[in-house]
């Protein structure tokens, strides 16, 4: 086993350089880059900028450097855990990033679990009643979920909280608490906006999870083995975990990889909309500025956590289904 | 007076489909003797497992016991009615794996591909007896040794599909077998096998039954096994009962024409050189298709036919 996971990391080797060589060259593509995106800027405040001083913008920023030499410096740096400088935050790339993935990973963690808490009872219910009235009435809900894009969902609570509480929604502080360091009264402050975010993500995926366990959860009930269970005299509660809901629920054990790459390019939208420190909305302001060292980072750790996302789904599916363990 | 492990009364079962409402089981009767083998014969759709299943209460919608009693008669116990029994009843559970058991035609898809064998083999002594895990591995693991799983300490922890088709069917019947029960029911437990195979479990069940000395209700299309392994043979077509008899009575000496029209279509039985015969030839225009009532005759066995060939068959 551990012999097999080292195979599967070295192997990744490979793929993630070429993947880096590749996310150079695209975020290069556009024409400009950070110091015209900027000069653009400035210029549209009127502020004159000389030649000698974009000279020295573009020598500050190795933009003068053969192309080679500036994609080296930054791989060089992201190997040893220095991702660079953003221009754009005026702050080293690291600072930024963990920040951000930290907010991310509470959010992505706590709206699956809020999924998980819905779909998985909601479709164990829809399968084992099924075409009764609390079935139709789950699945006509959940079409309206379905139907709901996460964004249009967001400013709807956003609307319905200022309009009928009063209450600013966004971000996930309140103002006070913003700047200030870590407190009881701050992280209470954080609990109480981070349900809004938790809610509208994980809504969005509640329906399709649970209409993916209801079809799976139905192709088992009738399966052989779950008769000669039940003839064996295994109880009805116990009887439904152990026998078909297993199988049903495997699927989804793999999914849990899956989401790994989510923790950086996940729900930029809704993010954008509720006005949240994560990681979406930053990685799409750096692509739209080109700024290379920020976008080039969240897109090689978008790179490497979908691999090891692939390699930890694959190991997930082999110790919850023995048949693919033993292949 | 017979000592009957099992009474079956006018048992009646049926299915709502889009199509309407089959009747899979049209109020059949007939008694299991305690002790004994009693194999049920018929083509396939004839009503044969539904009526296994519902011994054991495992008709799910859409289908429904629609009237009936089955009278259970525990060696020593009150007798009761399961068709009776309310959902929480705990006789309920003791009638699925601890009274009766049940052997399924399926070894392939009957277990869970997730467990280890002996995890479900433990799981039927665990749902009837309150004992440590620990013991009921090691009851679980003489029992499959007897079953004739070998190099048990090792194949004992593997999953099913770590099993051939013959190996699993042995799992499945150690299973079964575990809890003692009183009554074993057997619905075709030979069919998805090779050839080869289906012998050697067919003897596997027949010598754990002479040991045990429970009451079989074996269910086969196969009249061949039946001389094998039957004391009493009833014979269903439709979900009707036509001929009930003892096995020497019903292979040696048939008098339902369906059942002469089952015998005629093996070739095992034919006698050598005969052409085999269809079902519908041998039968010929006699009527089978009206449900007349069954009849005792006077060497005992029961027959379900219409009062001129009766008549006939009387004065023969
Ligand atoms: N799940 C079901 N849904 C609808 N009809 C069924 C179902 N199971 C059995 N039946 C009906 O009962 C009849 C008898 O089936 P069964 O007992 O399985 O036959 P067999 O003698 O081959 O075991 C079938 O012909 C079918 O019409
Ligand atoms: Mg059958």
């Amino acid at each position: 086993m551990r012999a097999y996971i080292a195979r599967r990391i070295f192997g990744m080797l490979p793929t993630l350089a070429l993947i880096s060589i590749i996310i150079f060259v695209v975020i290069q593509l556009p024409p400009g880059d950070i110091v015209t995106s900027t000069l653009d800027r400035l210029q549209a405040e009127g502020v004159e900028v000389s030649n000698d001083q974009i000279q020295n913008l573009r020598a500050q920023y190795n933009l003068d450097q053969p192309m080679v030499f500036q994609y080296l410096h930054w791989i060089g740096g992201f190997v040893v855990g220095d991702m660079g400088y953003s221009y754009l935050y005026s702050r080293p790339v690291n600072e930024l990033v963990w920040e951000r993935l930290g907010y991310t990973l509470l959010i992505t963690v706590s709206a699956l679990i809020f999924t998980w808490a819905i779909a998985i009872p909601a479709g164990i219910y829809s399968a084992v009643r099924q075409y009764s009235i609390g079935d139709y009435l789950l699945t006509t809900v959940m079409l309206f979920g379905l139907a709901t894009p996460s964004f249009l969902l967001a400013l709807i609570v956003m609307y319905i909280g200022y309009e009928w509480f009063g209450i600013t929604i966004g971000g996930l502080f309140s103002p006070e608490y913003r700047d200030v360091p870590w407190s009881l009264d701050r992280v209470s402050d954080f609990l109480g906006h981070l349900w809004i975010p938790m809610v509208v993500v994980g809504l969005s995926g509640t329906a399709s999870t649970m209409r993916i366990l209801r079809a799976n959860l139905l192709d088992e009930l009738n399966k052989p083995y779950v008769v000669t269970a039940r003839a064996k005299g295994v109880r009805p509660i116990k009887l439904l975990i152990k026998y078909p809901l297993r199988i049903a629920i495997n699927p989804f054990i793999s999914t849990i990889g899956l989401l790994l790459p989510v923790l950086i390019s996940g729900e930029a939208i809704v993010s954008i909309v509720l006005g949240l420190p994560t990681t979406g909305p930053a990685l799409i302001q750096a692509l739209i500025n080109q700024d290379m060292y920020l976008a080039g980072s969240f897109l090689m750790l978008l790179a490497i956590l979908t691999v090891i996302g692939m390699l930890l789904s694959d190991l997930l599916l082999a110790w919850s289904d023995p048949r693919i363990r033993y292949e | 007076m017979t000592d009957n492990i099992l009474e079956i009364r006018d048992l009646a079962v049926q299915f709502k489909t889009d199509f309407g409402v089959t009747r899979a089981l049209n109020g059949i009767s007939f008694e299991l003797p305690r002790g004994k083998v009693t194999a049920v014969v018929g083509e396939s759709g004839s009503g044969k497992s539904v009526t296994a299943n519902a011994i054991m209460r495992l008709i799910n919608p859409p289908g429904k016991i629609a009237s009936g009693n089955l009278i259970f008669s525990p060696d020593g116990g009150t007798p009761f009615d399961i068709i009776a029994l309310k959902e929480t009843d705990p006789r309920l559970v003791q009638i699925r794996g601890d009274l009766i058991s049940m052997v399924f035609q399926e070894p392939m898809t009957a277990l869970s591909p997730v467990y280890s064998v002996g995890n479900q083999v433990a799981e039927a002594i665990l749902c009837h007896r309150h004992i440590t895990k620990q013991q009921a591995w090691r009851e679980a693991a003489e029992m499959l040794v007897r079953v004739g799983i070998d190099d048990i300490s090792r194949r004992i922890h593997q999953y099913p599909f770590e099993f051939s088709g013959g190996m699993r069917q042995r799992v499945v019947i150690a299973m079964a077998l575990v809890c003692n029960p009183e009554l074993l029911i057997c619905d075709e437990p030979t069919t998805a096998l090779d050839v080869t195979i289906q012998a050697e479990i067919l003897t596997l069940i027949l010598n754990l039954q002479q040991e045990l000395n429970n009451s079989v209700l074996f269910i086969t299309h196969d009249l061949g096994v039946v001389a094998q392994t039957a004391d009493q043979v009833i014979v269903m077509y439709q979900g009707r009962v036509l001929e009930i008899g003892s096995v020497r009575q019903i292979l040696k000496a048939p008098l339902h024409p369906y059942t002469r029209g089952l015998l005629a279509a093996i070739p095992a039985l034919a006698k050598k050189g005969q052409r085999l015969e269809t079902i519908a030839s041998v039968v010929g225009d006699e009527d089978i298709e009206t449900p007349y009532p069954l009849t005792r005759l006077k060497d005992g066995r029961q027959i379900s036919l219409s009062p001129q060939a009766l008549e006939r068959i009387i004065n023969e």
